[in-house]
């Protein structure tokens, strides 16, 4: 008799095991031959800049780092977009001219003269991460005892009042924390001061000539990263306690896992990925406004982790690249289509209308995703042990639980 | 860090601490308040009078999600696209079909107003029904946050079909009802406004009490908000009972919708923030309780009204929602079964 996670493990075992470093291969050459591939016939229109990719990846990131709320935890977070929000002003703080009371400068790759805070965006990621995470706990403490449908609209509740707190925050008794609806801009751009002086690599990103180029560099290794992170998170202590917590609540605090401690951990963790992504996207766009920061956000970024497969890491992130390249350029790719050929119709416009319609589809005709989690597909497939020791039908005989071949 | 977590967790929980917390909160609204009306009385009955106006239109809203979760035990997000569908609908029918305007004889925006409520109500109690039958029904029995996404999703489905037929802009049919006050007493001023939302909402919460109170469905209703399983043994038709339910909250959407319409204005988006707000009062008042859901409204409709409408430190329109979201948020953690509700598991 072997149970659902040592099944698990040795279901990974024979996987493919050239598929991670093909796929790893291909992201670090995409760059370099996009400009080739954007040439060819038909598709090449289709083909995403690097640039592009870049805002994918970061929006990829956080459908990860929500992955590990929904999909391992069971706590549905509708207003993730909180996070984002922390981390993009997390990055306008420490790292733009809003501060002009005082000069600070710290590593950063933009000129010593300039006004505000500029600490190098190295530091300011993990400090982005850090605030993010602290958010988490302030906001999961109080609401986190709550359970399933009220902890949801209570997310939800976060995620309209950080971004309105924001776009208010320009006058807190007169001191301008967020700018208001200005936003702050521009935020230093992410680069190499100090090993720029061997040439290779650009003190600056943005005004270097490679700025896409080394900006999804960067993207890409932190989604490696938060990948990397989330696979060692679901398979530590940790981790089994959260999906423990999903399965059954009950159980698992019977079982002596403490649920707020864990449910926290949850929140903390899964809001860091989305305060890192956050705070390097608004680096990219240099600059953090209110405007970015909405509900259909939250929204798009729990669509990506449906899409792709509640809990399924693999799943998240083919789920939140394929729906962040129909974001940001395939829609519109596609509606630039379909008026040359001389309908007048902009899926742009519908953009939401479509991802409500993949979830309600998704929740109706196959609610485990794309890429289903595969302790969720043993589950559904094989079955598990609660089917009981005596068969009630047939009485006295035994149920094929004794069988041990599952 | 684990031992002054789990301190600070049980201080929290601790029911003086809760209390003490509310009531003071409470207190300090209540001086905010009096402070305020002893600085302008007859404006503050005005701003209060305004709040009613609201409160009546988010009571009507808040009745459909709390109709809803007290069956199916779900948050219908739907409901507040359908209401707003519903209200674009209904500016179809004044507006271009009957062709209304300001100028209109009074007897012509009664009859149209009539004739408006006799198509979209039925039409919209139809169209919720069938979101029921096509997005949640097969979900029954599905772990419960799968009919939650899904109405999620649904709710972003309606609000793009309403952007799809009416695009973008605002439509309002406020300049059919007179601007002026009704009648004033002294300085107070009862405006048309209020006159014409309480002689349309009124009526149907009379009509919708009468139905769930004394008739056979109604009594079905209440049997399966209290215990599906045991009242489908006793014979009742839960299927069809929770269709009557969702066909009732259309219904109720739908008067909104005309009502909020004659009021203010209306596009694709409008039902979003509202149905949030609604849920809120409905949450306040305790979920499942249909007084409850009315009384919520009410003070919602208050607190929207005094904290845009006062001027003696009031944060203004800026912060309504964050402070109707913060309202929602304490009602949550610390008085789960609302105003008006009862215990229930949700907060254990």
């Amino acid at each position: 008799m072997s149970g659902i996670a040592e099944r698990a493990k040795e279901l990974r075992g024979n996987r493919n095991a050239w598929l991670v470093p093909a796929m790893i291969a291909l992201g670090i050459v995409y760059p370099f031959v996009e400009e080739g591939l954007r040439n060819l016939p038909v598709i090449g229109d289709f083909m995403p800049t690097t640039g592009t990719l870049v805002v994918m990846i970061a929006f990829t990131m956080m459908a990860v780092g929500l992955n590990i709320v929904v999909g391992y935890c069971g706590l549905l977070d509708l207003g993730y977009v909180a996070f984002y929000a922390v981390g993009a002003y997390t990055a306008g703080w420490f790292a733009s001219q809003h501060f002009e009371q005082v000069t600070f400068h710290f590593g950063s790759s933009v000129d010593n003269d300039q006004v505000g805070i500029h600490v190098t965006m190295w530091v300011v990621l993990i400090f982005a991460g850090l605030l993010t995470m602290l958010a988490g706990i302030v906001i999961g403490l109080p609401t986190l005892r709550l359970r399933g449908d009220y902890l949801a609209i209570v997310t939800l509740g976060f995620g309209e009042i950080i971004p309105q707190v924001v776009r208010n925050g320009d006058s807190f008794g007169g001191f301008n924390l967020t700018n208001g609806t200005f936003g702050i801009a521009p935020i230093d751009p992410v680069g190499f001061p100090i090993l720029s002086s061997i040439g290779f690599f650009p003190d600056n990103f943005q005004t270097s000539d490679n700025r896409e180029r080394w900006y999804y560099l960067i993207a890409f290794l932190l989604l490696l990263f938060t990948i990397f992170c989330s696979v060692r998170l679901r398979d530590s202590r940790l981790g089994r306690a959260w999906i423990a917590i999903r399965e059954d609540e009950t159980a698992a605090a019977a079982m002596g896992v403490p649920l707020m401690r864990t449910k926290t951990w949850a929140y903390a963790l899964g809001a860091f990925f989305g305060g890192v992504a956050g705070a390097y996207y608004a680096s990219f766009k240099s600059g953090a406004f209110p405007a970015d920061f909405y509900f259909n956000i939250s929204v798009f970024l729990l669509c990506m982790v449906i899409l792709g497969g509640m809990g399924s890491i693999w799943g998240v992130t083919i789920g939140g690249l394929i729906l962040a390249y129909l974001n940001f350029s395939g829609l519109s790719t596609i509606g630039s289509k379909i008026q040359d050929a001389g309908l007048d119709f902009d899926p742009t416009k519908y953009q939401f209308g479509i991802y409500g319609i993949i979830i309600v589809l998704m929740m109706l005709f196959r609610p485990a995703g794309l890429i289903p989690e595969r302790r969720h597909k043993i589950e559904l497939e094989e079955g598990v042990h609660d089917t009981p020791f005596y068969d009630v039908q047939t009485e006295g005989a035994l149920t094929d639980r004794d069988r041990g071949n599952d | 860090m684990r031992e002054t977590l789990d301190t600070v967790l049980r201080k929290l929980r601790n029911p003086k601490v809760v209390n003490g917390i509310g009531l003071g909160f409470v207190a300090l609204v209540g001086v905010w308040l009096i402070v305020n009306f002893f600085k302008g009385p007859a404006e503050f009955v005005n701003v209060a009078l305004d709040g009613l106006t609201r409160g009546s239109i988010y009571g009507v809203v808040a009745l459909g999600y709390t109709l809803v979760y007290g069956i199916l035990q779900l948050i219908n997000f739907a409901h507040g696209d359908v209401f707003s569908l519903s209200g674009l609908v209904a500016s179809t029918m004044l507006l271009s079909v009957l062709g209304l305007t300001g100028d209109s004889s009074n007897l012509a925006v009664v009859g149209g107003i009539i004739l408006t409520l006799a198509i979209t109500v039925p039409l919209f109690a139809v169209v919720n029904a069938t979101i029921e039958r096509v997005a949640y029904r097969p979900l029954r029995g599905a772990p419960r946050l799968t009919p939650l996404i899904t109405a999620v999703g649904m709710s972003f489905i309606v609000s793009n079909i309403s952007l799809a037929l009416y695009g973008v802009d605002y439509e309002s049919g406020s300049n059919l009802i007179p601007q002026g006050a009704a009648f004033t007493i002294g300085d107070i001023r009862v405006t048309w406004k209020l006159v014409v939302a309480l002689a349309i909402i009124v009526p149907a919460l009379f009509v919708l009490s009468w139905f769930v109170g004394y008739t056979r469905q109604g009594k079905a209703m209440r049997a399966v908000s209290q215990d599906t399983e045991a009242s489908a043994m006793m014979g009742i038709n839960v299927n069809r009972t929770i269709s009557v339910t969702f066909f009732i909250a259309g219904s109720l959407a739908a008067v909104a919708g005309l009502v909020f319409l004659l009021e203010y204005n209306i596009r694709y988006d409008t039902g979003f923030e509202l149905g949030l707000i609604a849920f809120t009062a409905a949450v306040l008042g305790g979920i499942g309780n249909l007084a409850g859901a009315v009384v919520g409204a009410l003070v919602i409709g208050f607190v929207q009204s005094f904290n845009e409408g006062l001027t003696w430190f009031a944060p203004g329109g800026d912060w309504t929602r964050s402070i109707v979201f913060g309202i929602l948020i304490a009602v949550l953690v610390f008085r789960p079964e609302g105003l008006l509700g009862e215990q229930t598991p949700e907060g254990a």
